[in-house]
């Protein structure tokens, strides 16, 4: 790819960020009602954590069954948060239910919203990177580590099960009323979450792109392509698979605290495997490697779920099933990448492969080689 | 112990074995090889050549002796990127490379191990870039450098992964078989390649290819059921009988 192709790519790139931008920011709150505004923004939420499991899984090859666990746990501490906040000074109602009549510790430090939302993006970062970072320094890799995530989710999830005291058990979080003041179930409450949550997507993308377009990036793709060698060029991969795995965890809890006040309910059911598996669908449909197709995949999976489910109650799933065995058997770089592959010209007919006898070493071997 | 300014040895392998399941691969080995030397290690298959340079390479564990590297560094055990970092490179057998990345860009990822974690979310500098360009030239790839490694001829890969090598600046450089599967002509640019650099650093090859190590081979050693057996100049080295022995076994010998 030339310099100029690649500005040219570039300019584009930002073009199309613009117009769909304006899209989701001016056009569709004034053409869609709060219902499905209210629907659309919750879709952005989960094509927020898309986005953290395409930087993991089709960036650097892992395949995390964890990102549903991370955005949960998102969910819940801001969730808390909320709960408090509807509670006024007295306990939140599941509490006194239980016989509960002080505040447990753990509850404190979400009075704070900022403290809340800061231990949404930081809680599921710190666990993923306690695990990772075992995992990753034992070289835990492939399947075991998809397997380990997985049983993590389980854990987890059974573990907040059996604890109705603290966090209601399987009831989950329910009782919200307001957020910084402002009554949830007003309209412009919900258009302004719905606000927040495109502008956090389009922050996450944009870094996200950034982070994948530096050097960085590279060895994230290195990792993905081959670690051994990887590991013989200098690089400790357990630093930068630490750090992805960390990062995309914050990304899924960050999409998981933006997506509790537009829902209103977080239980132990959403941090099943189940929804972990969901997520990994998103980004197959959509496109592995590429943010955008991570995007579009939740938002038009998500969709097509919530069209199909209505309409065909009883089949559904097999209707979902098919669809996703059909992407990943025809389409197996997803929506966005089949399309890319469209547009971008066959490059092995171009390439003008120099016969071996007239390439050329030269004695530039000195100056290559330092001193 | 020699003086330190009068050092020699830049690998020293002292008293090495490997067993597995009692088998010795690699026997009570001594082998050493001296700065900006370029070594040539041969013998038959099962003699142990891979084996050393897992061992130098720590992808497997011996059962005793040790590794010195520059005479007073013990890097017996030490993890990979340490080792790549102070200066010891390693070819694998088969092409290894990033065939999802441009040639620079393999180039690119070469040049930054010893980067600072954080520099590594900053832009290449101007420094750098002139090292890809040069090792560019010096493997001869540089009209292909934006180019997806995926497309490249076998020959154009292994050249490809020995500039990932180079970019490390290595003091010792390991390569195995590195013209397997190339053709006469590759080979032979391969060969004036391997000549042209081994005067800034050392390099051990192991080689099969026979032709190839009489063409571009000084000193030769020949490894048998992993032990030393000889090692001297090629000329010498071809025309000893235990060489040819063990080459061509022993019926060849009696009825030759």
């Amino acid at each position: 790819m030339s310099v100029l192709t690649q500005y040219k790519n570039h300019r584009l790139h930002w073009i199309g960020f613009g117009i769909i931008a304006i899209i989701f920011l001016l056009v569709l709150p004034n053409v869609l009602s709060i219902f499905q505004l209210n629907i659309l923004g919750k879709f952005l939420t989960f094509a927020i954590v898309a986005v953290g499991l395409d930087l993991i899984w089709g960036y650097t090859g892992m395949l995390s069954l964890g990102q549903g666990l991370f955005f949960g746990l998102g969910a819940y501490c801001f969730g808390m948060y909320l709960n408090l906040e509807a509670a006024g000074n007295k306990l939140p109602d599941f509490m006194s239910l239980y016989g509960v009549f002080e505040l447990p510790a753990l509850w404190e430090p979400f009075r704070s919203p900022v403290i809340a939302i800061a231990l949404a993006i930081l809680f599921p970062a710190f666990i993923a990177f306690l695990v990772g970072f075992m995992l990753f320094r034992s070289r835990i890799q492939g399947v075991y580590f998809a397997i380990v995530t997985q049983a993590l989710t389980a854990i987890v999830a059974l573990l907040l099960v059996g604890q109705q005291k603290l966090i209601n058990g399987t009831n989950g979080l329910t009782e919200m009323k307001t957020i910084f003041g402002m009554p949830l179930a007003e309209d412009s409450t919900k258009v302004m979450l719905y606000l927040a949550t495109v502008i956090v997507l389009g922050g996450v993308y944009l870094s996200g792109r950034w982070l994948v377009h530096s050097r960085f990036g590279r060895l994230l793709i290195a990792v993905r392509e081959d670690e051994e060698r990887l590991r013989f060029a200098g690089y400790n991969p357990v630093f930068i698979k630490t750090l992805i795995f960390t990062i995309s965890a914050g990304v899924a809890g960050l999409a998981g605290a933006l997506f509790i006040p537009q829902v209103g309910i977080i239980s132990p059911a959403q941090l099943d495997i189940q929804s972990s598996i969901e997520i990994v669908i998103w980004v197959a449909v959509g496109g592995r490697g590429t943010l955008i197709g991570a995007v579009f995949g939740a938002i038009l999976v998500n969709f097509g779920k919530s069209t199909i489910s209505s309409e065909y109650p009883d089949i559904w799933q097999f209707i979902m099933g098919a669809l996703f065995i059909g992407v990943v058997m025809y389409f197996p770089k997803g929506l966005v990448g089949t399309i890319q592959g469209w547009l971008k010209p066959n490059t092995s007919d171009l390439v003008d492969k120099p016969s071996v006898s007239s390439a050329t070493f030269s004695n530039k071997t000195e100056s290559a080689l330092g001193n | 112990m020699k003086k330190k300014k009068n050092i020699e040895k830049i690998l020293d392998v002292q008293k090495l074995t490997v067993s597995f399941d009692n088998f010795k691969v690699l026997d009570n080995l001594d082998f050493y090889i001296n700065h900006g030397e370029l070594r040539f290690l041969i013998g038959p298959n099962g003699a142990g050549k891979t084996t050393l340079l897992d061992i130098i390479t720590s992808k497997t564990k011996p059962s005793s002796g040790k590794v010195m590297f520059n005479e007073d560094i013990d890097i017996t055990h030490w993890q990979e990127h340490k080792l790549v970092r102070h200066g010891i490179a390693r070819k694998f057998q088969t092409p290894s490379i990033f065939p999802g990345m441009t040639v620079y860009e393999n180039l690119e990822v070469a040049a930054g191990f010893n980067l600072s974690k954080f520099k590594l979310f900053q832009s290449i500098s101007a420094e750098e870039r002139d090292h890809i360009g040069d090792v560019l030239e010096t493997i001869g790839l540089a009209d292909l450098r934006n180019r997806d490694a995926n497309i490249l001829s076998h020959g154009q890969k292994q050249w490809l992964e020995i500039g990932m090598l180079l970019m490390q600046r290595p003091k010792l450089l390991l390569l195995d078989e590195p013209v397997a599967g190339m053709s006469r002509a590759e080979r032979d640019r391969t060969g004036e390649l391997l000549q042209s650099i081994s005067r800034d650093q050392a390099i051990l090859v192991v080689e099969h290819d026979m032709l190839f190590v009489r063409q571009f081979a000084s000193i030769v050693t020949v490894l048998h059921q992993g032990k030393l057996l000889r090692e001297g100049k090629v000329e010498d080295i071809q025309n000893d009988s235990k060489v040819v022995e063990v080459y061509l076994g022993r019926g060849h010998k009696e009825t030759a």
